[in-house]
């Protein structure tokens, strides 16, 4: 085979290769949202879901999952971003620096489900909090910090140099050149990277079915004192995300309209998570124009 | 007209009349100033340390805990890994209890290294494409359309293996349809996006110059690629191949709604069996704590731990060894 002709073969290899990426993701997203996008209506969004009748929807589902991602964000945004700033600007090359980049890297290489057993162990069952919010959205957090830290470095890292080096000659000390001339410009970033994490951590489930449970307490949404039992703001009460209820139906439910259910729950939450990377690229782009004024 | 303007020792004297500029105590600022950079890199240091107290933490926690199917139930450690006895609910009298979980070993090493195989080359394919040969236009759709992989939570995977792949395993290639099959094809199409994106970085690492010199030297494309870019590039692609790895041999619903957790080890593809994961998935919550079953379960999390620290220590020697130069 000459040269030529093999380049000719490899060259329809690699766009095959492509295509058949490309075909992957819209036969995953067509069939997704072709089975879902029927099921989902205002009641399916709003309503319980049912024990053994046919017709529940999942809206607690849905509330349990955006309100465990706010805690979970609410967690890991601060201290991952002051990781970051410590890996960015303070960190030497000693051997500090080096136990905090392996550290990293274990949690970042952890399968999900070793995250749940740890959250079941101490947050789970050594606080006497039980299946709760609290507990699910600690082990999220576990989850979602090495994330937060490498973006929020990364972010910091990509700011000019020459905008530190103006703010220190004025005299401006480092903290003070982080906070008020770096986080500024690296802020563009750091919000598309975190809204990018947040839309992973909505779709987690592994980590959750033994911190957070698999189960929601009936919640009275009229009842916003966070202290009592059935109000959805307590952080104390067992919570059943939408990743969760998708693999518990399919697995041990008794509802004779699983199929529907599962089918519009995997919608709801691959639009929710295409709704978080538009918005991602929006948002960044937005902002980081106002900043530049361009 | 001299004494007004002049600073006034002890600012009495012509506090009514008119307004006197005082120099700022420069020693206050610089003192505030210090101890805000003292509190902001204290704040940043003690966030980075609570990463390394949360390794320390895990790895402890875990650890003890899944130590103690040897240490406390007296079960041999070559027993455990070699054998395929799993009868943790048989009593004494017919030999039981025993614990080894051989098959679910096997299992999970048996899908995970399949996915690899099957998504390592198309990966590496598609990262090729991506940063050598897509027109601009390529580039745009392939980006966005692997962030979207990425993002698409495991559950809906493993649905879509469920509710998709598995009917048709069961109604064109026989079995039961819940197959090593199916659970290796959704792992497979899951850890794309990580190979490909950590493929493609690597990938745009490479010095221009190295190719440029390719092509001037008469090679086609083709040629370049395989011989000067792929070889060059190769840390790289190992380190996204053991991440892929990594990443399937750690994931735990989408294998477990389509694989059929049957305690057996398969004959062929289209048989059931069960990995680590979905063991511990399906029974952690059914076992009491401290029983043997459920020491059994966080031994299970331990492998999982020691393979995730495997597959660390895999990429770390790999980059160290194979820096461009």
């Amino acid at each position: 085979m000459n040269a030529r002709l093999a380049d000719r073969l490899a060259t329809v290899m690699f766009w095959m290769g492509a295509a058949a990426v490309l075909a992957i993701l819209a036969l995953l997203l067509g069939y997704i949202l072709w089975h879902g996008i029927r099921v989902i209506d205002w009641r399916f969004l709003t309503t319980p879901p049912q024990t053994i009748a046919a017709g529940g929807g999942v809206g607690p589902q849905i509330f349990n999952s955006f309100y465990l991602l706010l805690l979970t964000m609410f967690i890991t945004a601060p201290l991952g971003l002051l990781a970051g700033i410590y890996l960015a600007e303070y960190a030497g090359k000693g051997r500090i620096t080096e136990y905090i980049r392996l550290s990293i890297e274990t949690l970042t290489s952890l399968p999900s489900i070793v995250v749940g057993l740890f959250g079941l162990l101490i947050f789970v069952n050594m606080t006497g909090w039980g299946y709760s919010l609290m507990s699910g959205a600690l082990a999220l957090a576990v989850i979602n910090l090495p994330l937060m830290v490498r973006i929020s470095e990364e972010s910091i890292r990509s700011v000019p140099c020459e905008l530190r080096e103006a703010s220190l000659a004025l005299g401006a000390t480092r903290w003070e050149t982080m906070w008020r001339v770096i986080l500024p410009s690296a802020f563009p970033g750091l919000v598309t990277g975190a809204i990018i994490a947040a839309g992973r951590v909505f779709g987690e489930a592994a980590a959750l079915l033994y911190t957070a449970g698999m189960s929601s307490p009936i919640l009275n949404f009229s009842d916003l004192n966070p202290w009592s039992p059935t109000s959805p703001l307590n952080p104390f009460r067992p919570a059943e995300t939408l990743a969760v209820h998708i693999w518990k139906i399919n697995s041990e439910a008794l509802i004779p309209d699983v199929r529907r259910v599962a089918d519009g729950s995997a919608a709801v939450l691959i639009l929710v998570v295409l709704l978080f990377n538009i918005c991602a690229r929006w948002l960044g782009r937005r902002i980081y124009r106002r900043l530049t004024a361009m | 007209m001299h004494k007004e303007f002049s600073p006034d020792p002890d600012g009495k004297k012509s506090a009514g009349s008119k307004k006197i500029y005082r120099a700022p105590d420069k020693r206050n600022i610089q003192g505030r100033k210090r101890c805000g950079e003292f509190l902001g890199r204290s704040a940043a240091f003690l966030a980075a340390a609570l990463v390394v107290a949360l390794t320390v933490s895990i790895i402890y926690f875990i650890g003890s805990k899944g130590l103690a199917t040897f240490t406390v139930h007296g079960v041999r450690v070559t027993e455990f890994l070699f054998s395929t006895q799993w009868w943790p609910d048989r009593p004494l009298e017919e030999g039981g209890p025993a614990v080894g979980s051989l098959t679910f070993i096997l299992g999970s090493l048996l899908v995970s290294l399949l996915a690899v195989a099957v998504s390592a080359p198309l990966s590496v394919i598609v990262a090729v494409f991506m940063v050598e040969i897509a027109p601009v236009w390529g580039q745009r759709a392939l980006q966005p359309a692997i962030e979207i992989l990425a993002g698409i939570p495991s559950v809906v995977y493993g649905y879509v293996g469920l509710s998709l792949l598995v009917p048709f395993i069961r109604n064109y290639l026989g079995g039961e349809g819940f197959s090593v099959l199916a659970g290796f094809i959704v792992l497979s199409i899951m850890i794309l996006p990580t190979i490909i994106s950590v493929s493609t970085d690597s990938l745009r690492a490479l010095p221009p110059q190295w190719k440029e010199a390719a092509l001037a030297l008469g090679s086609t494309r083709w040629q370049t690629i395989r011989l000067v870019l792929v070889p060059a590039a190769r840390s790289g692609l190992i380190t996204a191949v053991v991440l892929g790895l990594a990443r399937a041999f750690g994931e735990a619903l989408a294998v477990q709604m389509v694989i059929g957790n049957t305690r057996t080890i398969p004959h062929s593809l289209l048989e059931p069996t069960i990995t680590l994961t979905s063991a511990i998935t399906m029974d952690m919550g059914y076992t009491i704590m401290g029983s043997l079953w459920n020491s059994a379960l966080w031994s299970m999390g331990l492998i999982l731990l020691l393979m995730s620290f495997l597959f660390i220590m895999v990429i770390r020697v790999v980059v160290r060894g194979g820096m461009v130069r």
